[in-house]
């Protein structure tokens, strides 16, 4: 019995906290819309975050695309071989990378690299008072901070999508010469022969969302992080749990969408 | 005319009387632990308040209602002759910027240079408080705090008693009419304690602000204090010059000055 009531307390705070978090998260992203949209813009800022999220991820996106381009096509080639299909693989490895595996790899990445990096960065600052510090000379934190970091999110897991399906492309075509010798004019023609808009508008604008989530989640949890160093170290490892989950829920949602509208 | 002349003679006459900060019946609690209790106090334009009592007493959370960090349960708090709780973001900001806040950890922005933490306030100052060149402005107020070589450290390397020392520079650098200061002193060996206590009094003089120190330093008290009011219960226990509160025959009074 005693098992039984401590399961159902357990289970309930769970489910406090699931709610709680969900509605910490949308007041967050109301606040975003409200403060980010008036000005004084802080555009130097987001330019400098765009720096730090973006363009310091670009090294481990390429080798992580590079690599699953090159594993897809190796792990493929002998099956398609087998049921006669060799000749698709350019453009089974286009479709694949191009709708799924570039976007969701680079934002599991992020959600990772960025969204722990954001959570543990706004963590400590509040534990250590420099959020506060930030208010108190009359700069509001929230539009410095949190916008500006969840704009340059937004922005910059699309363009690390781009460049990542481009060098997991690049993969494939290196794995598909491993065993074969394909032209790279061929190859690239016949990616781009197999790739249609239905393929690549639905998952560069989920992109974006990828984005807004894994900023979201990050400045969220760190921003409202407590408890010290501990509670930072929570704030982190909860933000990339969040941000994971929270974009495969949203990729999930997107197939079911482009699915009903006859894309696939 | 001269009934003009006479009417901006008296308000400007009102205006000077006005305190900088005055406190009326503030209330703050955190659950059932209540902080401040019927918290009262006055602190005319150019003076320097002393605030002490035990750790834990209330003493941060006062200063920290009185910049909006906090909002208090109830009472009135007027900052330069504004209801802090009637102001919006905006107007608040606008005040914040005429108020520097000195944190008892310094609260630098570890991601930045001396340089960067300096010029942060003065970028971000949208009515242009200061004029002139940030450059200079970033260098006078290291001089006046005695790091000028600082400029380009990151605060991850400067020592403690520095780092007190950028917190002050920063706060006072868009030349705020109050300053803050929560424990400026805590964590330092008795020289570099004697030197920022030294500072502060020098630039109070230079700068002709109001101030409320927080402090368990004696020595800083008895120094900078026109007035010392022991917060002890969610109340202005007790207040008075340095001299009048040591002679206080009051025990727990008597307690602390004594220790």
């Amino acid at each position: 019995m005693a098992i039984v009531r401590k399961v159902k307390t357990v289970f309930s705070k769970s489910l406090d906290d699931f709610f709680y978090g969900i509605a910490e998260l949308a007041q967050f992203s109301v606040n975003v819309f409200k403060e980010g949209l008036r000005p004084p813009y802080e555009f130097k800022e987001v330019l400098n975050q765009c720096y730090e999220i973006g363009i310091k991820s670009f090294a481990l996106v390429g080798v992580t695309a590079f690599i699953l381009g090159l594993v897809l096509v190796m792990q493929s080639r002998p099956t398609m071989i087998q049921f006669g299909a060799g000749s698709y693989l350019p453009a089974m490895s286009s479709i694949s990378i191009v709708r799924e595996i570039g976007p969701l790899v680079t934002a599991l990445i992020c959600a990772g690299k960025v969204g722990s990096g954001i959570s543990a960065e706004l963590g400590s600052m509040k534990v250590t008072e420099q959020i506060d510090a930030m208010e108190v000379s009359g700069t509001n934190p929230f539009k410095y901070l949190v916008a500006t970091r969840i704009l340059a999110t937004t922005l910059m897991i699309p363009i690390l999508t781009i460049y990542a399906d481009f060098i997991s492309l690049i993969g494939a075509f290196v794995g598909s010469n491993i065993k074969d010798n394909i032209n790279i004019y061929f190859y690239f023609n016949r990616v781009f022969e197999a790739l249609h808009y239905t393929d690549v508008v639905p998952s560069f604008i989920k992109t974006f969302f990828f984005g807004f989530t894994i900023g979201l989640v990050g400045c969220t949890k760190g921003y409202n992080s407590k408890k010290g160093t501990e509670g930072v170290g929570k704030a982190a490892n909860i933000s990339v749990v969040m941000a994971m989950v929270g974009v495969i829920i949203i990729d999930m949602v997107v197939t079911q969408i482009t699915s009903m509208l006859g894309y696939l | 005319m001269i009934n003009a002349t006479l009417d901006m003679v008296n308000e400007s006459t009102t205006i000077a009387s006005q305190p900088a900060i005055e406190i009326q019946h503030l209330k703050k609690a955190f659950g059932s632990n209540v902080v401040l209790r019927d918290f009262s106090l006055t602190v005319q334009n150019g003076e320097n308040v002393v605030v002490m009592g035990k750790s834990g007493i209330g003493k941060t959370i006062l200063i920290k209602c009185i910049i909006g960090l906090i909002k208090p349960d109830g009472g009135t708090l007027h900052v330069l002759e504004q209801d802090i709780s009637k102001l919006d973001h905006r107007k608040l900001d606008e005040l914040r910027m005429r108020i520097g806040f000195v944190f008892q950890s310094s609260a630098l922005y570890d991601s930045m240079t001396v340089r960067q933490n300096l010029e942060f306030p003065l970028r971000h100052d949208r009515h242009r408080r200061i004029t002139g060149n940030i450059e200079d402005h970033i260098r006078e107020a290291l001089r006046n705090v005695g790091l000028e070589h600082a400029i380009n450290l990151m605060p991850s390397e400067l020592s403690g008693g520095m780092r007190k020392r950028i917190g002050i520079a920063r706060a006072l650098i868009l030349n705020p009419e109050i300053v803050l200061y929560d424990e400026p002193t805590t964590g330092l060996d008795p020289i570099t304690s004697e030197e920022i206590t030294q500072l502060i009094l020098g630039l109070q003089k230079k700068y002709k602000t109001t101030s409320i120190i927080i402090t368990h330093d004696i020595d800083l008290a008895r120094e900078a204090a026109n007035r010392i009011v022991f917060l002890m219960d969610g109340i202005a226990y007790a207040q008075g010059t340095y001299d009048e509160l040591i002679h206080n025959t009051d025990p727990e009074i008597t307690h602390f000055f004594k220790r």
